[in-house]
């Protein structure tokens, strides 16, 4: 199969603009595709039909939750010297917020070429109010259960899909429990071992300790253990 | 020893003296020993499996370890024909409505097993968000099995101290079960999916988490 690097050039010639590599720097180099959400599902329908990919398969969606980021960098910037001296160089930190958003990664294979993961990547605008992607379960029918759980677990809405409920809390429900930001609902009763993060909703709810006072052991004169 | 006759005839035997008289081919028994020997031989489970415990619990009635030989072996497939509510697994907050509805439907007298660590506190997924920490909660439980998942062995042993609990009950007096009590309390209160969590996350009257002295 052809390398991550061709198959983005491919497409760029096709869809111009509409692809992006994201490299994995890590030693496994599974680079992916980042799509533009806006022709996601023509490109969708491309790698399924191209005679020399035929991604007939998608094994895997799943969501990422990339919540808003404060980064730090240091620029070294040389500033002269008011009295005429040389010139010093210093540290310059800028912060910067980068914002955060949702992501959706499919994982393709070929069942008739035998090759495979191609992995491509939705990313929505923010986390808040424009979570809409398209959905590519008309072009794969094995998203549709994992893009109700993506709905139902990151809150990402997919334009498109036949059928789109919570897959694995209530109805009812309203929160989105895989997402960073999730407060789950203080239901701390007891712990007979409190240790960790248990240990502070313990401190919370019990937050005047009684205290233990040990019984008072008779004192032996004169024996050591 | 006093003079007073006692007003239950069945005590003035003991339990040496009648079986002396059983192996001479005198039966003597009470009503309530013979009700609570009755009821107790055949606990008839609900069919109802929810995880891995399941899988003991279907062994457990399977020809290897053979419920079979306590008088279970009749797994009915509907709660209106069912004993015993065998909670075999991890009960999710979207399950636990269903389970108490389920037992609402069984017929008193009714028995309730918490079998394996999720159906008794959570287990594993105690500090989780979508488990229910103890079937406890919402319904009053019988015996408590430990085990992640328990032998079949484990969970015979839960149904003979069952049978034990059922021939120590009193058919009469205060002390009686609660299907021959006068409340009629066989319902419990079903709990709501609420926009965050069951409504309400217990049922008070059934039960309150224990008070801690926890040490600094």
């Amino acid at each position: 199969m052809e390398t991550t690097e061709q198959l983005r050039d491919r497409l760029l010639a096709r869809f111009p603009g509409a692809v992006q590599l994201v490299a994995n720097p890590g030693p496994a180099a599974q680079h992916s595709l980042l799509l533009e959400p806006a022709h996601a599902r023509a490109i969708a329908e491309f790698l399924r039909d191209d005679p020399a990919l035929l991604l007939d398969y998608c094994s895997n969606a799943t969501g990422v939750d990339w919540p808003d980021k404060e980064i730090t960098e240091t620029v070294k910037v040389t500033v002269p010297d008011p009295a005429g001296g040389p010139a010093k160089v210093v540290d310059q930190k800028t912060t910067r917020l980068q914002p955060g958003c949702l992501e959706v990664v499919y994982h393709l294979y070929s069942m008739a070429r035998r090759h495979g993961p191609v992995v491509i990547r939705l990313r929505t605008g923010n986390r808040t109010d424009r979570v809409t992607l398209p959905s590519l379960t008309p072009a794969w029918r094995s998203c549709e259960f994992q893009e109700r759980e993506i709905f139902d677990l990151f809150g990402v809405i997919f334009d498109g899909h036949p059928d789109l409920r919570r897959i694995l809390m209530w109805d009812e429900f309203k929160d989105h429990p895989m997402r960073k930001d999730y407060v789950e609902p203080d239901d701390y009763e007891w712990e007979p071992t409190p240790h960790g993060t248990v240990m502070d909703k313990a401190k919370a709810h019990h937050p005047a300790p009684v205290p233990v006072v040990p019984p008072a052991a008779p004192a032996k004169e004169g024996t050591q253990p | 020893m006093s003079d007073a006759v006692p007003a239950d005839s069945a005590a003035v035997i003991s339990d040496a003296e009648r079986a002396e008289l059983r192996r001479h081919g005198i039966l003597l028994t009470s009503l309530e020993e013979l009700y609570n020997w009755g009821r107790s031989h055949s606990v008839w489970p609900l069919q109802f499996g929810l995880a891995c415990c399941a899988i003991e619990m279907i062994a457990t009635s399977m020809a290897r370890f053979d419920i079979a030989r306590f008088g279970s072996e009749v797994f009915r497939p509907s709660p209106r024909q069912a004993d015993l509510l065998i909670v075999s697994g991890t009960v999710t907050k979207k399950m636990a409505p269903q389970v108490v509805r389920l037992w609402n439907q069984m017929a008193e007298p009714k028995y309730c097993i918490a079998m394996g660590a999720c159906a008794i506190s959570g287990g594993p997924f105690k500090q989780g968000y979508n488990v229910l920490k103890g079937i406890d909660r919402y319904i009053p439980v019988d015996v408590y099995i430990p085990g992640c998942p328990p032998r079949p062995e484990a969970l015979l042993n839960g149904l003979i101290k069952l049978q034990e609990q059922i021939r120590g009950q009193k058919i009469a007096g205060p002390d009686a079960p609660r299907h021959l009590g006068k409340t009629d309390a066989c319902e419990y209160p079903v709990p709501e999916f609420g926009p965050h969590d069951l409504e309400p996350p217990k049922n008070p009257a059934v039960w309150q988490p224990p008070t801690i002295t926890r040490k600094e």
